[in-house]
């Protein structure tokens, strides 16, 4: 194959697979520190950006430079979804910490469909597929048949300064030693004078603004936003976590790479590419068998 | 005592003589039902075809010689063929509806034909183009005032061949609508020298095309041949631009709607596509249709489909007025439409219950605007397909 094209489909995967990754970065985060599978995760990054897209319809009539908005859009949303994803853990998660998981699993499951009937509902015209700004530059380099656009390059540059910000906070900084001494024990971390609940919701504001993240740079490639957006990211931003190895950071991002991977070689290789979500789910199911605690598995987390 | 006696009896008295009147009003409402995607990303063509039924209903029920008042239940498909059960199951066990103006979208059609059938409630498609809707069934009860996709595929197919391009990559979603348009286009393509590079079936709902895209780009085809409705049509035109691509964008009659301009912005110049009938504005009686949809004052433009949905509702009212309210005897008056006057040009009914006009207009979108080909720039040489 030629290089170009080879490239340009690279790109493409890549663009997909950091967004899969940072879904994917929340939900181990979450199963990292309480063990918890927290559902509602695809909406909140649907949340994240229909926040950021009434923010830039706020800030319109102030007609701002774009790269001034975008920062404001990110910002705001990111933060916004982090009181969002701590309030969540407070009300919904940490009263049920001693209940079966799989109450957890459904709470939060029901509360994903609130927060997306809502924005059906309430959101004006909230139905329809919503279109997002274009506030990237849109140059293009042409290297053969590859045309590289601007921004595809800034939002995998985006997701990359998220990550490694991310494992800077959980391995270089005090919250992060807390995150990792509740993730190994809570009780030994607890006499060790961590303050769990404070640690948890710090975790799950963490998670959720990755998710605000990657919901608004979703709505930046592709230009448009919709209510059920959450859904297919969720499932397959679990999908790859699950296949990373939950609880651990690296499997998640690994995770996701793969599954966008996957979709992309599933596009290419059959002749109807809408069997590509079925050729990569089926491939995970068959790494799922072969390695049933991730790829990457996390050595001190516990299994279930 | 006897106060309180009083009053009960005052109240009861009133309370049959609303009865009374509530019945001997209902006794007169004739319910036709309405159903097509009111919200989700083809609400636009719905909304205006729900405003357009509306319309016909008004403006029947304002004249003098009507025997009947008629009365409008539109419901929402979502353009979703499990939805779209559930609402025509809803309109069709309702005995008081007598008629229904049914479906914008082919999938949703295709799968509450046999709910029709079932319940013997005669309907007009007014949007939906696949042809098995008429044509795969022997349903009395069913009919469709527009046109089918076999004849628009058949002057795309030889309209774009005589423009001078050989090579096409086709893309369709895998519902019945887009693997119609697929089947058809690709059978009138190749009967008339074009040759398909690559057939491409996606979902409907899928976000990412670039994948698909960048091998087409490969594949480096004159045109892309895109069969399907306006969301995914929006992606891919927009995806096309981040890969780089200018090959011309030939769409169908499903994305001939404003929202697809909308949606696309500046990369909507020069998209072309095909329809049946012919704009609004040109058809027989488009002009006092355009008029009174005007005066109406609808928050929604009327869109391409809603002149079909008019005449529909129309020609239900038509046979009620003839035979009267009841379901079986209007079909059967449906069924002999013979040059039927309507908006839409003489309407007649084939043994299916198919319209049998052929008419198809070809457009081109310039300067933001779905434009006929024959008024553009593009056809006059001042502009040239790329």
């Amino acid at each position: 194959m030629d290089i170009g094209f080879l490239g340009q489909y690279l790109i493409n995967g890549l663009v997909q697979g950091v967004t899969y990754s940072l879904v994917a970065v929340g939900f181990t985060l979450f199963f990292g520190v309480l063990d918890v599978i927290k559902f509602s995760h695809g909406d909140v990054l649907m949340l994240g950006a229909f926040t950021g897209l009434t923010i830039y319809l706020g800030l319109d009539p102030l007609s701002l430079p774009p790269s001034i908005t975008l920062c404001i859009i990110l910002i705001a949303s990111i933060l916004s979804m982090g009181f969002v994803g701590a309030l969540l853990c407070k009300f919904l998660v940490l009263p049920l910490k001693s209940a079966p998981p799989l109450n957890t699993l459904l709470i939060t499951l029901m509360f994903g469909t609130v927060i997306r009937e809502s924005v059906r509902l309430f959101f004006p015209n909230g139905s329809n597929p919503k279109p997002f700004p274009e506030l990237l530059p849109t140059n293009a380099i042409n290297l053969g048949n590859l045309n590289l656009r601007v921004d595809s390059v800034l939002i995998i540059l985006f997701a990359v300064v998220a990550i490694v910000l991310t494992h800077f906070i959980i391995n270089k900084t005090r919250t992060g030693l807390a995150i990792r001494a509740v993730a190994q024990d809570e009780e030994t971390a607890r006499l060790m004078g961590i303050d769990f609940k404070k640690t948890v919701l710090i975790t799950f504001a963490l998670g959720s603004g990755l998710a605000a993240l990657s919901g608004v740079s979703t709505g930046l490639y592709y230009q448009e936003i919709n209510f059920g957006m959450g859904l297919m990211l969720g499932v397959i931003g679990f999908s790859a976590a699950v296949l990373g190895g939950l609880g651990s950071v690296y499997g998640a991002i690994v995770g996701g790479l793969i599954f966008a991977a996957l979709q992309t070689i599933g596009a290419i290789w059959f002749s109807v590419p809408a069997y590509k979500d079925v050729f990569a789910f089926a491939v995970v199911i068959m790494l799922m068998a072969w390695r049933p605690t991730g790829l990457l598995a996390d050595r001190t987390s516990e299994r279930v | 005592m006897s106060i309180m006696k009083r009053s009960f009896a005052a109240f009861v008295g009133l309370l049959s003589l609303l009865t009374i009147a509530a019945c001997s009003d209902t006794s007169n409402t004739v319910k036709i039902a309405f159903i097509g995607p009111l919200t989700g990303g083809t609400s636009a063509g719905g909304l205006g075809g729900r405003n357009s039924a509306e319309l016909a209903i008004r403006m029947r029920n304002a004249q003098a010689s009507t025997t009947h008042q008629y009365e409008l239940v539109a419901l929402d498909d979502e353009c979703k063929p499990n939805v779209g059960v559930q609402v025509a199951t809803k309109a069709a066990a309702d005995n008081t509806v007598i008629g229904g103006v049914t479906h914008y979208c082919s999938a949703v059609a295709m799968g509450t034909v046999d709910i029709y059938h079932k319940f013997g409630l005669p309907v007009v498609v007014w949007g939906a183009v696949l042809p098995d809707i008429t044509y795969g069934n022997d349903y009395p009860e069913i009919h469709r005032v527009n046109g089918t996709m076999i004849n628009q595929n058949e002057v795309a197919a030889s309209f774009m061949v005589s423009k001078g391009f050989s090579t096409w990559a086709v893309i369709h979603d895998t519902t019945d609508y887009g693997k119609g348009h697929n089947t058809y286009f690709s059978k009138s393509l190749i009967e008339n020298g074009g040759s398909i590079l690559g057939t491409f079936g996606v979902n409907a709902d899928q976000q990412d095309f670039t994948a698909e895209l960048t091998k087409i780009k490969a594949l480096n085809p004159d045109v892309i041949y895109f069969g399907g409705l306006v969301p995914t049509g929006v992606r891919i035109r927009a995806q096309m631009s981040k890969l780089g691509m200018t090959q011309v964008f030939q769409g169908t009659s499903g994305i001939v709607s404003d929202a697809f301009i909308e949606g696309t912005g500046d990369l909507a110049e020069g998209v072309v596509a095909f329809r049946e009938g012919a704009p609004t504005e040109k058809l027989p009686g488009g002009k006092m249709f355009l008029e009174n949809y005007q005066a109406a004052n609808f928050n929604e433009p009327p869109e391409a489909y809603g002149a079909f949905s008019f005449a529909a509702t129309n020609l239900i009212i038509d046979a009620i007025e003839k035979v009267g309210p009841d379901r079986l005897a209007v079909m059967q008056e449906l069924n002999n439409t013979r040059d039927h006057d309507s908006i839409v040009g003489a309407v007649t009914f084939d043994e299916h219950g198919q319209n049998t006009i052929a008419l198809i207009t070809k457009y081109v979108i310039q300067d933001g605007a779905w434009t006929v080909w024959e008024d553009s720039d593009y056809a006059s040489g001042q502009r040239v397909l790329d």
